[in-house]
């Protein structure tokens, strides 16, 4: 994160937004080129915000600025609006008109924002050649598969020239297959794009795969500002720690045993922490012995009941109650021969060097 | 003892097997009695009189009966005034129905209540009302009498304007409808893409309503030519002048019966006419597609 991303084509936004009863308050910068994913449960106000980056609806408090202009501020009420916001939006729905071509479709913004009928054909034809849509230019968006109404969306979006991109959970109405072909295309489309963009998902292998940088929201909020890679390995809320499966405890370190808020409590690596902390833990991280383990690495040893078995591709995932309550994975082999099913007394154990310990207050990406 | 209660069981045939299959168990065929005679008496109601016209027409000269009337004119006549008012309806309704739609400011119900008024107002009092309105003595006819030495009543002007009166509402009401339950997201999708209110009107709403804008136009251009109450009340009966199919048709009653049945099994016609090109699109509800 530089200084100059509110100016030089980045987007910088500080702002509250209400919509009905609920109320999104943000503050991030996206210098240009960067893909910023959006992540977040469902309600948690993913939508709402790339409304208001987009015009749709107005900021009730803050401002936001794009490429060092104000486009919107509640103080002065300045607005632009989303017809005159160079912001381009690729929704869920994709939104094709269905009264248009393909190439009308495509040919629709540069039109709009006043070129000539040929002009704006023209333009059109470049943009369908890039995302190699150009066989299909006469066809209406019914005749379309969903990968291929997907990039036509996008071809719409760019064909306006926008100065920010804004993609709205771009793969959700694809089926499983096509949207891995639709992914790796994508990624290579979004790091053609110069300006800042914004990617809504709530699938957390998409976000990895095609944001340089993650924002979480949950309840209006930012929980989590952070890279990849990071959210992947000291996710900020339990709700993150699920997507990426992990283990995640809450708790006070006081060098090195960290006291948890739901009781127990872990040795961990003496790296002197002390105050609020967050340990999270891989499943197959987690051992699981049918007698208390003698003579054991491991530093924290403890009882459990097993509450949930469900398969997975080549393993059992198994839900444990206990202080603290834990996931585990085990193989097939291991469940048969511990004889685990709801119910069963188990004893769990993880090394200490197995556990990622951070603090709680997670503030711009390292 | 129960067999008895339920009596004999009845035949069923293999295809009547294969219809109630397809119906959920009922007998599509069975209608109880209290049902039966009243739905045969409400299609002998409107049937007959219909059937009663086509039997009673003078099919061997219905053409000299015709040319003999004032047919000719009162056809064109009331084809052209009907046409005009339905283009004037969708040049100030269409609008008038996407402000209605899309908009919201204080006093709106009110307006939508004024505005669907005509609908069921008795047309006779519509005519009495734009008499009143733009009439040589009314409050707006003085001034245009005054400033430009226009003289509405008795005109072919206000047999248009009687008509789009009483037709117009038709049309937006349908248009409100279509515009209300058409999907915004595309509206919303073709701002994100830089088009104006008016852009997005011309180029997204207008094509995605079409069919509703369709069948509102010729429904409002039926209504129109049905005209009757209004327009003698405002617009007179001038043969070639006034004089529409309706009021021709209530003339030639008097005098010249065969003329009557004529005239009407036109108007019957061009009804038919127009009910088949709307089977599709207005009797299916005129959803946006």
């Amino acid at each position: 994160m530089t200084e100059a991303s509110g100016g030089g084509g980045g987007l910088a936004v500080d702002a509250t937004i209400r919509r009905g009863g609920f109320s999104l308050t943000v503050a991030f910068e996206v210098p240009p080129g960067q893909v910023l994913g959006v992540l977040g449960p469902n309600g948690a106000g993913k939508t709402t915000l790339l409304r208001a980056l987009a015009g749709l609806t107005p900021v009730a408090e803050g401002r936001v600025m794009l490429g060092g202009q104000v486009v919107d501020d509640a103080a002065d009420g300045t607005f632009l609006d989303a017809a005159r916001r160079p912001a381009g939006y690729v929704f869920q729905d994709y939104r094709l008109f269905p009264h248009l071509t393909v190439a009308d479709n495509v040919a629709f913004s540069p039109r709009a924002r006043g070129l000539g009928k040929t002009a704006a054909r023209q333009a059109a034809r470049r943009w369908l050649d890039r995302l190699g849509l150009a066989g299909l230019a006469d066809r209406k968006p019914a005749e379309l598969s969903g990968g291929q109404a997907q990039r036509v969306a996008l071809a719409r979006a760019l064909a306006g020239d926008p100065a920010l991109l804004l993609l709205d959970e771009p793969l959700a109405a694809l089926d499983a297959r096509t949207r891995l072909d639709v992914q790796a295309e994508l990624r290579q489309h979004l790091a053609g794009f110069p300006g800042p963009c914004l990617l809504v998902t709530h699938d957390p292998l998409e976000a990895l795969v095609l944001a340089d940088r993650l924002l979480v929201l949950e309840d209006g909020r930012i929980v989590q500002d952070s890279t990849p890679a990071r959210v992947a390995r000291q996710p900020a809320t339990e709700y993150v720690a699920k997507l990426v499966g992990l283990n995640l405890y809450a708790g006070r370190a006081d060098g090195a045993t960290v006291t948890f808020d739901t009781g127990g409590s872990f040795t961990v690596p003496d790296h002197g922490c002390h105050g609020e902390v967050l340990v999270a833990v891989r499943p197959s991280s987690v051992v699981v012995s049918g007698e208390p383990p003698h003579a054991t690495s491991a530093r924290n040893v403890w009882a459990a009941e097993v509450t949930g078995l469900t398969m997975l591709a080549d393993r059992v995932r198994i839900d444990l109650h206990g202080a603290p309550a834990a996931l585990a994975d085990v193989t097939p082999a291991a469940v048969s021969e511990l004889s685990l099913a709801p119910g069963s007394r188990v004893w769990l154990s993880v090394k200490a060097t197995d556990l990622e310990v951070y603090t709680r207050d997670h503030g711009q990406p390292q | 003892m129960a067999a008895d209660l339920l009596g004999p069981p009845s035949r069923l045939s293999a295809r009547d097997r294969a219809r109630r299959a397809g119906r959920g168990g009922g007998n599509p065929r069975s209608v109880p009695v209290p049902l039966l005679v009243p739905a045969v008496i409400a299609v002998a109601f409107l049937v007959l009189p219909l059937a009663g016209l086509i039997v009673r027409a003078p099919w061997g000269r219905l053409g000299p009966v015709l040319a003999g009337s004032d047919a000719t004119a009162a056809l064109w006549l009331s084809l052209w005034t009907a046409t005009v008012s339905t283009g004037v309806s969708l040049v100030i309704g269409v609008p008038l129905a996407w402000v209605l739609a899309r908009t919201s400011f204080p006093g709106q119900r009110l307006l939508r209540a004024l505005v669907t008024l005509p609908l069921v107002l008795p047309p006779v009092v519509g005519g009495v009302a734009l008499l009143l309105a733009f009439g040589r003595t009314g409050f707006v006819g003085r001034l245009l009498d005054d400033w430009f030495g226009l003289t509405i009543p008795f005109t072919p002007l206000a047999v248009v304007m009687a008509e789009t009166f009483v037709a117009m509402p038709f049309l937006v009401i349908t248009v409100e409808g279509a515009l209300r339950s058409a999907d915004q997201g595309f509206e919303e999708a073709a701002a994100t893409l830089g088009a104006t209110r008016m852009t997005v009107f011309r180029r997204v709403t207008v094509p995605l309503i079409a069919p509703s804008l369709g069948a509102g136009a010729v429904l409002c251009w039926a209504r129109a030519l049905g005209e009757f109450g209004a327009t003698i009340t405002f617009a007179g009966s001038f043969p070639g002048r006034t004089e529409t199919m309706p009021i021709a048709v209530y003339y030639a009653l008097e005098n010249d019966p065969d003329a009557a049945i004529a005239l009407s099994l036109v108007l019957l016609l061009v009804s038919v006419v127009v009910l088949v090109s709307l089977r599709d699109r207005w009797l299916r509800g005129g959803a946006v597609q």
